[in-house]
């Protein structure tokens, strides 16, 4: 299947969506680990970049160098972004069980090179949106004119180069990135107002020249809506700050954030499995 | 005495220079080559570029963590990103960035360090790339480089535009003489010998290979013949010159302006530990930082003279003759 779906159907969105998160839920209990819950709170995200129109690729041809670029700065979401991949297109869903196996390009964390699709290695946290920059210089450089979207953690910004970043990306007057930072409000050890003063986080990124905005980052509409504006070419960098649940769409990780790190065993897979198929 | 003077060899103008020069050039061939500055291209002698081409040209700031993705970033685009700033900052700063955006990714980006060693002198330790070669070391999918005088840094600089992958270069403030001309010639893993000899083997890089000419000419007034290896790659290293210069000499001496940890004298002893075992003494950074002063007080202090070589030949010269 080549790239480009541009599917308006709103529940045809959410299948996918909730397709994803399946495939998410059967990789990471299968594999035993990974991080299921912070790449659930992405889910919508990522649908509509990839399925929404507004990444551009050719599954066929990866390194087309046309293509818009989606870094997932946050690589700990790497099921989220191997789900997405097969069912665009880019390789055969068989190989999401290959997840963390030995000899498998099925990274725990995303590695360049390995698997078709990924852009970046990520995984230590931070890089994303430096990387970003240094896609559009090059865009630039080469008179292309793709969009670059770059996927944050909220606990990655506590990262000094994701600052780094926020200056440069300003400085260079870039406005065709767009930062999503995927704000479900955990980051490892517990709630991120108890083990980092994130906030004010629409003022800092405003503060470094952005462009920023709120978004619902489960509902599809909301996203459209608030990426289509990002989008706009304004002279700067855009950021939207999408307000996310970690582990959404399943209950009980929803309500227990030590499920970060941690896959679910087979039973609460299959509680998950039950609870994803009614939504 | 002037270093290389005892060897009778050339003066050249500080390495840095030359450097500023090399990487014009290779811009000028090839317009894939974008040279990333951490705001420090006046002293690393970048900034010829900016003049030049000056849209190929980025000063990202002080912010190498910024500066090495941005390059790998450039990198995935096709470009060929030249990342120049001090040793110290960039390795020392970006060593994740460097990891994962380029070692991991195994992407095709250059980074140069420069300022490498004890010789920028009286701006003193902060600012010295010591541990330079060890860091590169952890980063598997590197080939390390440390030219050695004018023309090995042209070699250098031209040959990492051209090899694939990810290349670090050192570079350095002070001047380095001429050791090579016109018709020498360079490969990547292939390590130059510059003076024949049997009796012992000097390996150095870098400024030390100059002194380790101007030993080996001391020793000769002593009817010592030393053979001197110039290891202008650290890595992939060449393991054949090193396991025949310990068949045929039977004692090595390595010298490095590095912490001896690490460097290159350690991972020399490595091969020659798995080949043919012989005698080595090793010419270096003992696990100490220096000071702020001038450059020759330096190398005088901290035992990195060609004196200091002679002294290592005599007693490894000694056990070898057992």
């Amino acid at each position: 299947m080549a790239g480009n779906p541009n599917i308006r159907e709103l529940k045809k969105l959410k299948e996918i969506a909730r397709d994803l998160r399946i495939d998410i839920l059967d990789m990471t209990t299968h594999a035993g680990s990974g991080h299921p819950s912070s790449s659930w709170s992405a889910v919508e995200i990522v649908t509509v970049l990839y399925f929404g129109g507004y990444l551009r690729y050719k599954t066929e041809q990866p390194l087309w160098p046309e293509r818009d670029r989606f870094i997932m700065s946050k690589g700990h979401a790497a099921p989220l972004l191997y789900a997405v991949l097969a069912r665009a297109g880019y390789f055969n869903r068989s190989e999401l069980m290959r997840l963390r196996q030995i000899d498998s390009p099925v990274q725990g964390h995303p590695v360049q090179g390995l698997m078709p699709g990924v852009e970046a290695t990520t995984g230590s946290l931070g890089q994303g949106l430096s990387l970003g920059i240094g896609h559009v210089l090059g865009a630039r450089l080469n008179n292309l004119h793709y969009h670059v979207y770059v996927l944050l953690g909220d606990g990655e910004c506590e990262e000094g180069q994701i600052w780094e970043a926020a200056m440069a990306a300003s400085h260079f007057k870039i406005d065709t990135l767009t930062a999503i930072l995927d704000y479900n409000k955990y980051q490892e050890t517990g709630p991120i107002c108890r083990e980092m003063a994130l906030e004010p986080l629409v003022e800092k990124w405003k503060s470094f020249g952005w462009y920023v905005l709120e978004a619902d980052g489960h509902d599809i509409t909301d996203l459209r809506e608030k990426i289509n504006i990002a989008r706009a070419p304004r002279g700067r960098p855009s950021m939207i700050i999408a307000h996310t649940v970690k582990g959404k769409g399943v209950s009980f990780v929803e309500s227990d954030y030590s499920f970060h790190g941690r896959a679910l065993n087979q039973e609460q897979a299959e509680r998950a499995r039950k609870e994803l198929l009614c939504s | 005495m002037q270093l290389g003077e005892k060897a009778g060899l050339k003066p050249s103008k500080p390495l840095r220079d030359i450097f500023g020069e090399a990487i014009l050039e290779v811009c000028k061939e090839n317009s894939k080559i974008v040279v990333l500055d951490g705001d420090l291209g006046n002293s690393t002698k970048a900034e010829s570029v900016r003049k030049a081409f000056p849209e190929r040209f980025f000063n990202i700031g002080i912010a190498e963590s910024n500066l090495t993705c941005i390059g790998a970033g450039l990198a995935a685009c096709g470009f060929i990103p030249f990342i120049v700033s001090f040793s110290s900052f960039l390795l020392c700063n970006a060593y994740d960035q460097l990891r994962l955006a380029i070692a991991l990714s195994n992407i095709n980006a250059k980074v140069v360090g420069s300022h490498g060693g004890i010789t920028l002198g009286k701006d003193g330790p902060t600012q010295m790339g010591i541990e330079d070669l060890s860091l590169m070391g952890g980063l598997p999918t590197f080939v390390i480089l440390v030219p050695s005088d004018p023309v090995s840094m042209h070699w250098a600089v031209k040959v990492a535009a051209e090899h694939s992958g990810p290349v670090f270069l050192r570079s350095s403030r002070v001047a380095m003489p001429y050791i090579y001309n016109k018709l020498s010639s360079f490969e990547i893993g292939k390590a130059n010998t510059v003076r024949k000899g049997n009796d012992l083997t000097i390996i150095g890089c870098g400024l030390m290979v100059a002194m380790a000419l101007d030993a080996a000419a001391e020793l000769a007034d002593d009817g010592i013949a030393a053979r001197v290896i110039d290891m202008h790659t650290i890595r992939p290293m060449d393991r054949d010159i090193i396991a025949k210069a310990a068949e045929e000499t039977g004692a090595i001496v390595t010298c490095e302006e590095h912490l001896l940890h690490g460097g290159m004298g350690s991972n020399i002893s490595r091969v020659v530990a798995e080949t043919i075992p012989v005698p080595m003494r090793f010419v270096g950074l003992a696990d100490v930082y220096v000071e702020s002063a001038a450059p020759e007080d330096l190398l005088a202090k901290y035992h990195m003279t060609a004196a200091d070589i002679v002294s290592a030949a005599r007693e490894v010269l000694k056990v070898k003759g057992g």
